[in-house]
């Protein structure tokens, strides 16, 4: 019995000591930023607070200046951009897709403000607990320069926090929940090039009274932030837009196989539509479930963007034919897309078409960082200097900036999508556009 | 005992008040539901069948927990990987007799080919796991086998991970079971049909196997006692492996009915229902083969039946996401009255 209590004081002083090198490594980039002797001992700078406002010329002062100080790359130093998507798991293919199209940005401009860019890939596993554990990796990381993150808004809640609590920008190509850029809950380091489901679902329920012409609806969530509030929103919509009737708004949890329960629960007033705007695994077992319940056999099934994957597909098999997904609209207007973009992207993905939708939107988060990062950056002997405050001012003062998805501007909770809605429809097992018509 | 229930200190009159009036909440709310007529008759028989489904795939697994714990004391929290291996052998095999087109030609030999490939898989695993993680520690104080288990059960998860990926991966379908059958006024699909056929036949089995081999008779004598059993001949350890592997083969049978059902492999997938025979297993008695058998068909029935007749009376909205709650809320109040289950043996507690 001694032995174990042994091993176990052992492994406990480990633990500790494992547990302060941790923090050590986490704040030890602020120390050494301001004993650096270039940066506190000059005083030929000068300490006129308004030159901080002009962007591209600074001095060192202007770090001291800023809250969180400066990202400070030596010369040849690589420029850090971490990302924070779901790269496993049943919505791997969500945020791969991301992870490629911010790829693809790096092979059309490999620098920025004269430093080659390198990657720091995290996961964040479309949930809470991977956000966080992706987030504190990358704030820990010395001098990174922004975070392009995550893909579910589950884990961006989380992860907004931790990053604004460090003053590092972070911009999300998929996250869609609308409470991440509402004015009482928006960290103030977050922004994002996805759209907001505010306009997704009022969309979806545009498109149920308009198109399809009906007037019952249901709608199940997985009390996820992304699937509730847009389900939320949907339904919301469909009763003041179109004064159409919701007939249940069902729950299910992650990890859940059997839906029988809700489904029978919804079945009872057999709605003409049913809207699930969940992820791949949940997602293909309720399109499968939902075609042998009794009472949902004339009832018209549409998710959303959670699950438009290939994996999904295969998962639902024969049940998906004539499903509705609604999604970002990726008839984008330019031919840079289509010729340059897309052929980079097969390239580099190794596959023969986007494996998700947000590929556009990684691409221009990417090059919006770029373009923050360039305007407010500057150089004191050799030394590259990045303000963090000013990046962030930067980036959300974007206007007009032209993207693969179209004109973009931030507003100052960090909106800056230009959101373009559509759905598609699963014709012989393939996702084709049919509304709104060109 | 009776002398324990004498005693009416505070914490005794608490939980008695609080058991009694959480089940007459439930009752109420069962009577509001059926009131409020929201479902048909129909409709509640599909609840019930899928939770009998459901259920006993849950009783297969809790069967491995069960007479694991009754020979070793151990509660083997791998197990529900050894459930996911055998789900995992099944999709390959599955896929494998699909491209070779044998589901189409000879489904019916297909289906036991891949029962049988299943199964000898998740018994090689769980014995494999018996031999490496648990043998040498069988001495050892009851926590240490039990940390080990769940070492085992990440080992288990994260080596199917690596060799099969994150995703989710889509079954094969055995069309041979596409479409439902009546049972007399019971409609239900094939392969429910088929999933509650198999799992009531292994079970019946199992129980004829334990009651009336010679082998069965070990088990249940190094059950009693494993010194006076090794006294008497018994070769305890072969025991134990046996009764490891038997734990396996069941495990394996429920991988393929989950997916049967369920239509989905992932590295994850033992996790959710490995706890949930657990709870099974406790709520029938751990250490009981029928109590497991009983608790995991009541359970299941409970996750299906539970959300929609005791709380939609009270209007909660979407009391499906609640049924997990109800499961173990049952499970604390079996707890609380019978401390050992339904079936369980009283000096076990």
């Amino acid at each position: 019995m001694q032995k174990y209590t042994r091993w176990s004081a052992i492994l406990v002083v480990l633990m500790l000591a494992l547990a302060a090198c941790q923090s050590d490594g986490g704040s030890s980039g602020d120390p050494s930023t301001s004993m650096d002797p270039g940066t506190s001992m000059d005083p030929g700078t000068s300490m006129d607070p308004g030159e901080s406002m002009d962007p591209g010329s600074g001095s060192a002062a202007d770090c001291d200046a800023d809250e969180f100080g400066c990202i400070e790359l030596a010369e040849g130093d690589p420029l850090v951009i971490g990302t924070a998507l779901v790269i496993s798991g049943a919505n791997e293919t969500l945020g791969t897709d991301s992870q490629t199209g911010t790829e693809v940005a790096r092979q059309f401009r490999p620098e920025i403000a004269g430093h080659e860019v390198e990657f720091d890939h995290q996961d964040d596993e479309c949930g809470p607990e991977g956000g966080t554990a992706a987030a504190r990796a990358l704030v820990s990381t010395e001098n990174i320069a922004a975070i392009i993150g995550t893909s579910c808004s589950g884990a961006g809640v989380p992860a907004a926090e931790i990053t604004s609590a460090e003053g590092i920008l972070m911009v999300s190509p998929s996250n869609t929940a609308p409470s991440l850029t509402a004015e009482d809950t928006h960290e103030p380091f977050y922004a994002r090039t996805a759209h907001n489901d505010e306009i997704h679902g009022a969309a979806m329920a545009q498109f149920v009274c308009e198109e399809l012409e009906l007037t019952t609806a249901a709608t199940i969530d997985d009390g996820s932030p992304y699937a509730d509030q847009l389900a939320n929103v949907f339904a919301r919509s469909f009763e003041e837009q179109c004064d159409g009737t919701i007939t249940a708004e069902e729950a299910v949890s992650e990890g859940q196989t059997d839906f029988s329960g809700v489904l029978e629960n919804i079945a009872a007033d057999s709605p003409e539509f049913l809207y699930f705007p969940i992820f791949v695994a949940e997602g293909a077992l309720i399109t499968q479930q939902a075609k042998d319940t009794a009472g949902l056999n004339d009832t018209i099934l549409a998710g959303a963007d959670g699950y438009l994957s290939p994996d999904w597909l295969s998962a639902a098999g024969a049940a998906a034919e004539g499903h509705y997904l609604s999604g970002p609209d990726l008839d984008f207007a330019g031919d840079f897309y289509a010729d340059e973009f897309l052929p980079a992207y097969r390239d580099i993905g190794g596959v023969d078409q986007p494996i998700s939708v947000f590929h556009a939107h990684a691409y221009d988060a990417y090059n919006m960082i770029a373009e923050a990062i360039e305007d407010v950056m500057f150089t004191d002997g050799g030394t590259t200097y990045i303000p963090r405050t000013a990046l962030r001012d930067a980036f959300f003062a974007i206007s007009g900036y032209e993207g693969i998805t179209g004109s973009l501007t931030c507003n100052e909770t960090g909106d800056c999508a230009d959101a373009q809605i559509s759905v598609s429809e699963v014709q012989d097992g393939a996702f084709v556009r049919i509304w709104p018509e060109e | 005992m009776p002398v324990r229930r004498s005693r009416l200190n505070f914490v005794n009159v608490f939980l008695w008040v609080l058991g009694g009036s959480i089940l007459a909440l439930a009752a109420f709310g069962a009577f509001l539901t059926i009131q409020q007529g929201r479902l048909s008759g129909d409709q509640w028989q599909t609840l019930i069948i899928a939770g009998i489904a459901l259920g006993s795939v849950y009783a297969l697994i809790a069967l491995g927990y069960t007479l694991v714990y009754g020979i070793l004391f151990m509660i083997n929290f791998a197990h529900g990987e050894v459930f996911m291996w055998g789900a995992f052998t099944a999709y390959f095999a599955a896929t494998a007799l699909n491209d070779a087109g044998m589901m189409a030609s000879n489904p019916i030999l297909a289906f036991v080919l891949v029962l049988a490939t299943a199964m000898l898989v998740s018994m090689l695993v769980a014995v494999m796991l018996e031999r490496i993680a648990y043998r040498k520690l069988r001495g050892a104080p009851r926590l240490v086998p039990l940390i080990t288990a769940i070492g085992a059960s990440l080992v288990l998860q994260y080596t199917a991970r690596g060799f099969y990926g994150s995703g989710v991966r889509a079954y094969p379908d055995f069309t041979l079971f596409d479409g439902s059958i009546e049972l007399g006024p019971v409609g239900m699909s094939v392969k429910q049909f088929v999933v509650i056929a198999s799992a009531i036949t292994i079970m019946v089995l199992l129980y004829l196997f334990i009651n009336n081999t010679r082998t069965g008779r070990a088990m249940r004598a190094v059950s009693e006692d494993k010194d006076v059993a090794a006294m008497m001949g018994i070769n305890v350890d072969r025991i134990i492996v046996t009764t490891f592997a038997i734990g396996g083969l069941l495990a394996g049978a429920a991988g393929i009915l989950y997916t049967l059902l369920f239509n989905q492999v992932h590295f994850f997938m033992g996790f959710l229902p490995g706890i949930k025979a657990f709870t099974a297993a406790v709520l029938g008695g751990i250490g009981n083969v029928i109590g497991a058998a009983l608790g995991g068909l009541a359970l299941g029935i409970l996750e299906s039946l539970g959300p929609n007749l005791l709380l939609t009376g009270y209007g909660i909205p979407a009391p499906n996401q609640l049924k997990d709650v109800i499961a173990f809320s049952v499970l604390v109040l079996v707890l609380i009255f019978r401390p050992a289950g339904f079936l369980g043996r009283k000096e076990n507690v």
